[in-house]
């Protein structure tokens, strides 16, 4: 065949490659190959939600309040010589003047012995309530209780309500039916009358053989919550993760690790579940409040903590019978209940902005 | 429709059974019974009592007896005033109900209409001040707000008197009542409405010539009031168990206070009929808010 010349025609836009020369495909100089790098830092999901949240003011500001508390109510009970169930004694005597002080108030007697001996005695800075105690460091026990209710039945319930929903929404067809049939009737169950009922049955029933153990100071009450978030708060988490996981599952990054042979266990743990993470951390964040909302209520009701022991909602129904003279009882822990609640919504909502990014 | 009515309902009747299975067998669990005094009583003497309480019988059979007298309208003897329950819980009921209504239809008409305006108002300072007051009437467990409540403003200032049965003055325990759920009225009616506000519709109305005010009452309104019926079965169930903390506060015998003093009196067979019942009312306002949801939306898919 004769290697003829091709004649570009008129109007084609094709290279005309006689016009360069082989100094033309020189290989690229370092700096011009520096040029061609991307100058933004790559980023991850993870990265870009904390950047999206940093720019929320609300959830900033919800952020410091809560660090606030939490620093408070861990580092407090160190340098606060008395503990939340002690009855105020100066000098080994039990004190029945230290009872209903106002703030930063001493007693007579306490006034009195800091003048003989000439030693300083931690202020009371709540003052105390009816039977001497120091209310300041109850509010700081009642505060790492409710948290600890929040946090623990916050936790139960995302983990039984990611296995559950992920096993029903991955294997779908027979299996899932039955489990939401289930998670249907639980869903529908009244479940605060069921926490109600359940408290004042396990209450008599527990108490005796908790004595001894660990959990004898929390109280049987507390344990029957925890038993009731478990056995029904889980269920709206299972539904939101399997939904997710329908759609998710349908991808075909899932399909392709399918075909690779990955295990199924694999595919959840590995590829499904982290890409539904944010709804994961939202509705965690949400939750925390619901539990302590819930404890406070059953406080109020009688059914919370035991004593001596306090949580903030306890503290509030206890302060009720006083509340004409002594109001600042009852606010304190009210307001920090608000505070507890208000951050943690904000930051939720907050979260849900910075990392749910299909919303809007 | 009529499928899924008849789905719906079987689930309600399955729930209740479970409702009462839970609340008899959790009642049975508690030690002691009824007739165990301190005083010591013959054997022969309990062993009557017992066979004229059915409470010799297997727990099954007992089950179902007490099923059967519910159902003929005999909820038990209290065990604490030793009066017929049904009587009591209804004449009871009725106090609360009025409450609960009152505080019910506050919350709906209060929570739509600021949340109407918090969306025609987006980002502005009406919107922000109604947003913050939800946002802060969410956070206060309906306890504080009541005792709060009772404090400033009959106590302190004395604007409202005190709760009594010869003078009832329900002011205040219906706001207590109704903050929580009209704070999210307000904001699932803001939502919904924003989202009403963006469809093609409002725009095609608009371009017609509709006036702006007939666009936002008859055409979003009422397509944004559908995500806030969802909300009424969770509602009663926030009235019926929030009830218990408001009206022991404010001292008004309904149903509420009298559940939390049979808590605190021990008095099983009081709570198990107070239990089914609220629980009864709780499964029938879910079961006819998700009917009514359907015939409301036929977009909404029928499994």
């Amino acid at each position: 065949m004769e290697n003829k010349e091709l004649k570009r025609g008129f109007l084609s836009a094709q290279v005309d490659i006689s016009k360069f020369n082989a100094g033309n495909f020189e290989k690229a100089t370092d700096e011009e190959k520096r040029q061609q790098d991307v100058m933004g830092e790559s980023t991850t999901f993870f990265k870009d939600g904390m950047r999206r949240l940093r720019k929320n003011p609300l959830a900033m500001g919800s952020i410091v309040i809560l660090a606030v508390i939490i620093l408070i109510i861990l580092i407090a009970p160190h340098f606060v010589p008395y503990s939340y169930d002690q009855i105020i004694t100066v000098g080994g005597v039990r004190d029945k003047g230290c009872t209903n002080l106002g703030f930063m108030e001493y007693s007579d007697k306490e006034l009195q012995y800091m003048e003989e001996t000439g030693e300083k005695l931690f202020p009371h800075i709540f003052g105390t309530d009816g039977l001497g105690r120091d209310y300041f460091i109850r509010v700081i026990y009642g505060t790492r209780v409710s948290l600890a209710v929040g946090i623990v039945a916050a936790v139960m319930v995302v983990i039984i309500g990611i296995i559950y929903g992920s096993i029903a929404g991955y294997f779908g067809g027979k299996v899932d039916l039955i489990m939401m049939r289930i998670v249907d009737i639980i869903y529908s169950l009244p479940e605060m009358l069921i926490i109600i009922l359940l408290s004042v049955v396990l209450k008599e029933t527990l108490t005796e053989k908790l004595v001894g153990t660990v959990f004898s100071k929390l109280g049987a009450n507390m344990i029957s919550m925890f038993i009731v978030f478990g056995l029904l708060y889980w269920v709206s988490m299972a539904r939101l993760i399997r939904g997710q996981i329908l759609t998710i599952k349908n991808n075909e990054y899932v399909l392709a690790a399918k075909c690779i042979g990955t295990s199924n266990r694999k595919i959840l743990t590995k590829h499904i579940l982290p890409n539904c993470l944010s709804v994961i951390i939202i509705t965690t964040a949400l939750q925390i409040p619901s539990a302590i909302f819930t404890e406070s209520y059953l406080s109020f009701l009688g059914l919370g903590v035991s004593i001596p022991l306090a949580s903030l909602g306890s503290l509030a129904n206890d302060a009720r019978a006083g509340m004409q003279s002594y109001p600042a009882r009852l606010v304190i822990p009210a307001v920090i209940i608000c505070l507890i609640v208000l951050s943690l919504n904000l930051l939720g909502d907050g979260l849900r902005d910075a990392f749910d990014t299909k919303l809007d | 429709m009529a499928k899924y009515i008849a789905k719906r309902i079987l689930l309600a009747i399955v729930s209740i059974w479970i409702i009462t299975m839970i609340t008899f067998i959790a009642m049975n669990a508690i030690p002691g019974g009824p007739f165990n005094k301190e005083k010591a009583t013959s054997e022969a003497v309990i062993a009557t009592l017992e066979a004229r309480y059915n409470l010799d019988k297997p727990l099954g059979e007992q089950y179902v007896l007490y099923m059967k007298n519910v159902l003929h309208g005999d909820w038990g003897i209290s065990l604490h005033s030793g009066r017929p329950i049904w009587n009591d819980m209804i004449s009871k009921f009725s106090v609360s109900a009025k409450l609960g209504g009152r505080a019910a239809i506050l919350a709906i008409i209060v929570g739509i209409i600021l949340g109407s305006i918090a969306a025609l108002t987006r980002n502005k300072l009406p919107d922000r001040l109604i947003i913050f007051f939800t946002t802060l009437g969410t956070a206060m467990p309906s306890f504080v707000l009541a005792t709060l409540l009772l404090l400033v403003f009959c106590l302190k200032l004395g604007w409202f008197q005190v709760y009594s049965a010869s003078n009832p003055n329900y002011t205040l325990p219906v706001i207590a009542l109704s903050v929580y759920p009209m704070a999210y009225i307000t904001r699932l009616t803001k939502t919904s409405m924003l989202d009403a506000l963006n469809q093609d519709y409002i725009r095609t109305a608009r371009a017609k010539g509709v006036s702006k005010i007939k666009v936002i009452f008859v055409h979003a309104l009422r397509n944004a009031l559908i995500p806030v019926i969802t909300y009424v079965g969770p509602m009663v169930a926030y009235i019926l168990t929030g009830s218990m903390v408001v009206e022991n506060i404010f001292t008004i015998g309904g149903l509420g206070s009298t559940f939390v003093t049979s808590i605190t009196n021990q008095d099983y067979s009081t709570i198990m009929a107070v239990t089914i019942f609220l629980a009864i009312l709780m499964v029938i306002a879910n079961l006819i808010t998700d009917i009514i949801y359907k015939l409301v939306d036929p977009r909404i898919k029928l499994d």
